[in-house]
């Protein structure tokens, strides 16, 4: 691959996808594109390159998707889903005991793993959210992604990652090598497709939001821009739900982090965040990627 | 350190595990049957037993069932790792005092996940 032509790439995944990478991931870019290339019958990088510069949709629709990483498993990092259960559940079963309704979005939702996780960890709470109207949200760039979350079919490996074996008996069922999650969890949740680069409003509020291991991609100004409009879409009492590696701090003053709960924030006053200017060069991406 | 039981009639996966376990700090030891294992036990018990299902002499069914028994015998967790695939084994051996059920085949990801699972390894060290 020469220079420019990973200069193109790292452009082009910036803008349409938001996807930031360093100066120095060649082989992450022939890894993930060679394949795709392959498959669509180019000889190599530079011919991809060449069809994107003419403007082949398809080909903008997979080379974004094949770069967009899907690493997940079940109770990733387990940390958070104990937080739910122990700390943001009680809390939101008490503050909504009116209106007996909880709406959880999850906006990295990938294949499904963690809107299940949040799911299982619903049910195994059993008599506390009796007759309560629970929506589970999940969102993802790839299309291809969600179609195998809605699926909800698993590999005997993709199983045995983080997710306990009782658990495993108790709501999934057995096809041969594979393993899908009951008919009653899969109904708990609805699958969209969204990139958080686009407005967003139109899912609601929501009293929780997990938004894992995806802003680690995006450059600072889009990560604020997110975590701003995100303010904007979670209740006053509501939780945000960051991955490991990620935080507000130093970024935006919409969310603050709750003191010894790693990865759990709280919004600050909402209206803080609706003074925020909204990213500057945001329109030209959403009409490429409006295609889609 | 934590002891691990690796119970398995492949010399092959025997050799596997117990790199995998060392790796996770663990000191291992072997046996190539359910009643070579439970010697083993008699004289002293593990703090985990990776443990096959289908052995000559013995399973490792069998074997859980006897080692439960053993004075302290409630102790050691048990991580099946097997080929036996199906909900109805699964099932069999969570109600004969199985902690954890791996299907082979395994890679030191799954084994690491079950182990920190059932507690024999911190959480963090799962994901290194």
């Amino acid at each position: 691959m020469t220079p420019t032509e990973y200069e193109y790439l790292r452009k082009f995944l910036k803008d349409n996808s938001g996807l930031d990478l360093s100066a120095d991931k060649q082989y992450l870019i022939e890894s993930r594109l060679l394949p795709l290339a392959r498959k669509a019958g180019l000889s190599g990088i530079a011919e991809l390159v060449q069809k994107l510069q003419a403007g082949s949709r398809q080909l903008i629709t997979d080379v974004v998707e094949a770069m967009t990483t899907n690493e997940t498993f079940f109770f990733r990092d387990k940390v958070p889903f104990d937080h739910f259960r122990d700390t943001i559940m009680p809390e939101v079963i008490k503050a909504r005991a009116g209106k007996r309704s909880v709406r959880i979005w999850c906006a990295a939702g990938s294949t499904g793993q963690e809107p299940y996780s949040l799911a299982m960890c619903l049910k195994e709470m059993g008599a506390a959210l009796t007759g309560w109207r629970v929506e589970i949200i999940a969102t993802d760039l790839s299309q291809e992604v969600l179609e195998k979350a809605k699926a909800g079919v698993y590999s005997q490996f993709e199983v045995q990652r983080g997710l306990p074996i009782q658990m495993l008996v108790k709501y999934f069922k057995q096809t041969g090598e594979t393993w899908q999650i009951n008919p009653e969890l899969r109904a708990m949740i609805q699958h969209r497709q969204l990139n958080l680069l686009h407005d967003f409003s139109q899912f609601g509020t929501f009293d929780v939001i997990f938004c894992r291991n995806v802003l680690i991609y995006f450059d600072q100004d889009t990560k604020i821009n997110i975590f701003n409009r995100l303010a904007r879409q979670i209740e006053p009492d509501g939780f945000l739900v960051l991955g490991a590696a990620e935080t507000v701090v130093g970024l935006t003053d919409t969310f603050r982090p709750i003191p010894d709960r790693r990865g759990l924030y709280k919004p600050n006053d909402p209206r803080a965040a609706v003074a925020k200017p909204v990213l500057a060069g945001a329109a030209p991406r959403m009409a490429v990627m409006a295609g889609r | 350190m934590k002891t691990c039981l690796v119970v398995d009639d492949s010399s092959v996966v025997r050799k596997i595990a117990r790199r995998i376990l060392e790796g996770l700090e663990f000191e291992v030891t072997e046996a190539e049957d359910g009643s070579k294992a439970l010697e083993i036990c008699k004289r002293q018990l593990p703090d985990a037993v990776l443990l096959d299902w289908n052995m000559p002499v013995m399973d490792g069914f069998e074997f859980m069932g006897h080692m439960r028994r053993l004075p302290g015998g409630d102790q050691p967790k048990v991580v099946f790792c097997t080929t036996e695939n199906n909900v109805a084994h699964i099932a069999q051996a969570l109600s004969g005092g199985a902690n954890e059920y791996i299907m082979k085949p395994f890679d030191k990801d799954i084994i690491a996940d079950k182990f920190a699972e059932v507690g024999l390894i911190p959480v963090g060290q799962a994901m290194v």
